[in-house]
């Protein structure tokens, strides 16, 4: 994927963030800055708290210092409409999908539109059927119900249900972890697609180097709460960063030691 | 003072989960009377608490009335005091019996579920995802239960109260020897509005608690299936012990003397 040329206006812009459970430090002053139409994927080991800087930025956990700005506006600690209206900016599929095994497929992908934005049920449905043949399902899946679904087929509903509200940022958590790798191509080659006609920029998290690869025009490391390398995806390579080059080639020996408590 | 300090820990902790509950059910209420409300989802949750609950509720009922007369008669047959049946009966029902049975039935039958499925939401990040895509979780989960929770369970008790003065009926007459005109003429005549009453609202606040401590456990809930299944035995346990307390209460609200 080609950078994007007008990449000067920050989208998102994140300073000094900070964020412990109890005397567990998971982040831990990290900066981080996303250009407007850019792809950045964020990679580091399990547990290395990825999932929480996403969930900070949306506002589902509270960062206990830092800043985070999105087109230039405060959003720690914005709440009720204000928080609402910023939602409205965002996509996001979750690291299992999340889909709301109460309801039909078609009403998970059509979710943001009925209940945040108001529009009429069989309207809706259209416009959720049109986002299900984009990510190359058919109308009779809408039907169905998540539970019915496999792995792969789940993760493009999620993707579905991301894009529905055409939004102008789109989160990714672990997009192909749990796939296998030709499942894992599918949702990459989905996700550059889906960018690219959207127009969004995307902050994207994961462990998988090939997925990274594909999708991300910047790449940025974490470790230790800490953005330690952030780079063009063409320099990877050459980070001269050890621990870059640990991960990367994922090997036991190095910098990097293995955490022995859950991620 | 080394033996005062983990005493002083607990009663912290204890306030602390008093704070936060109060917290959420303040929240919870706040979104049951604020517009927009999910009308589909709060029909959805009526029947599933009112409907489905009735058999249980009305098996309960109809031997708890039952036993009630056939005890009562054992009794009170050595004090030539039979009857006094129908108004124990109907003043037992009405009052204690009714309300309190249905809640822990309810409590068993509902609680449960919603912590599990609240709590299978949490734990599958469902309601990171409702918040996300610009829903609140409060209006969309707890509201639709609190208020079918609160709506529903007097119309339960309501019905386990008639089904519960027949049971006593039925033993009364087919099996005590009693006349039917003469028993239905001592219930009615003994049962005040006040008895009914107070059952109603004690039947609304245990509906209030117990989709209270099935949502409160299941959107608190963490750590997978096992964190799950606490929440529901937690839900159950809670919601059991708290109408048997609010029960004592509100008894003492309508008939201290
Ligand atoms: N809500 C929470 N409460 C307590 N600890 C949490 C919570 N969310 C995440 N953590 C901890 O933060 C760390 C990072 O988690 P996470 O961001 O999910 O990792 P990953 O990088 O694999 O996505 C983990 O050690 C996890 O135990
Ligand atoms: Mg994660």
């Amino acid at each position: 994927m080609s950078a994007p040329t007008n990449a000067a206006a920050q989208k998102i812009e994140i300073r000094g963030l900070s964020k412990s459970f109890g005397p567990k430090v998971v982040l831990d002053g990290l900066d981080l800055d996303v250009a407007v139409g850019e792809s950045v994927v964020v990679i580091g080991g399990s547990g290395t708290g990825k999932s929480v800087l996403l969930k900070c930025i949306l506002g589902l956990l509270t960062p206990d210092s830092g800043s985070i700005k999105i087109d230039g506006e405060e959003v720690v600690g914005l709440r009720g409409k204000n928080r609402d209206r910023v939602l409205r900016k965002f996509g996001m599929l979750f690291q299992n999908a999340a889909l709301f095994d109460s309801l039909p497929v078609w009403e998970n992908v059509a979710f943001g539109l009925i209940q945040g934005s108001g529009m009429d049920l069989t309207e809706a449905k259209k416009v959720a059927i049109e986002k299900l043949a984009s990510v190359g399902m058919t109308a009779e899946v809408g039907e169905l119900s998540p539970a019915e679904l496999s792995g792969g087929m789940r993760k493009r509903v999620g993707l579905a249900r991301a894009i529905a509200t055409t939004p102008e940022i789109i989160f990714f958590d672990e997009p192909t972890t749990g796939l296998d790798p030709i499942m894992g191509d599918v949702i990459n080659d989905l996700i550059v697609k889906c960018v690219q006609e959207l127009g969004a920029s995307t902050l994207s998290i994961t462990h998988d180097m090939a997925s990274a690869r594909k999708i991300a025009h910047r790449i940025a490391m974490l470790y230790h709460g800490k953005i330690i390398w952030a780079g063009p995806v063409a320099d990877i390579d050459r980070s001269d960063n050890d621990y870059v080059d640990q991960f990367i080639h994922g090997r036991a020996e190095g910098p990097i030691q293995m955490q022995v408590r859950a991620g | 003072m080394p033996i005062l300090q983990p005493i002083g820990r607990t009663f912290l902790t204890f306030l602390a989960a008093v704070g936060r509950l109060s917290l959420f059910a303040a929240n919870g209420l706040a979104h049951c009377i604020r517009p927009p409300l999910y009308l589909r989802l709060i029909g959805r949750q009526m029947i599933d608490i009112g409907y489905y609950s009735l058999p249980v509720v009305g098996l309960t009922a109809i031997f708890t009335g039952m036993v009630l007369a056939l005890q009562s008669y054992t009794g009170f047959a050595r004090f030539a005091a039979e009857s006094a049946i129908p108004n124990v009966v109907v003043i037992s029902i009405t009052r204690e019996l009714g309300p309190v049975l249905a809640g822990l039935m309810v409590a068993g039958r509902v609680g449960a579920a919603m912590a599990a499925e609240i709590g299978t939401m949490r734990v599958t990040e469902q309601i990171d995802a409702l918040d996300t895509l610009a829903t609140n979780p409060f209006k969309y989960l707890v509201a639709p239960r609190l208020i079918a929770g609160i709506t529903m369970m007097p119309l339960l008790v309501c019905i386990a109260d008639i089904i519960g003065v027949f049971g006593g009926y039925v033993v009364s007459i087919y099996k005590l020897g009693f006349n039917p005109a003469i028993y239905l003429k001592n219930t009615i005549d003994f049962v005040e509005f006040e008895d009914v009453a107070s059952g109603l609202v004690k039947a609304a606040v245990f509906g209030f608690l117990i989709t209270l401590m099935g949502c409160y456990h299941g959107y608190n809930s963490k750590g997978g299936a096992q964190g799950v299944g606490a929440a529901t035995t937690n839900a159950v346990v809670s919601a059991s012990i708290l109408i048997l307390c609010f029960n004592y209460f509100i008894t003492e609200i309508f008939f201290a003397v």
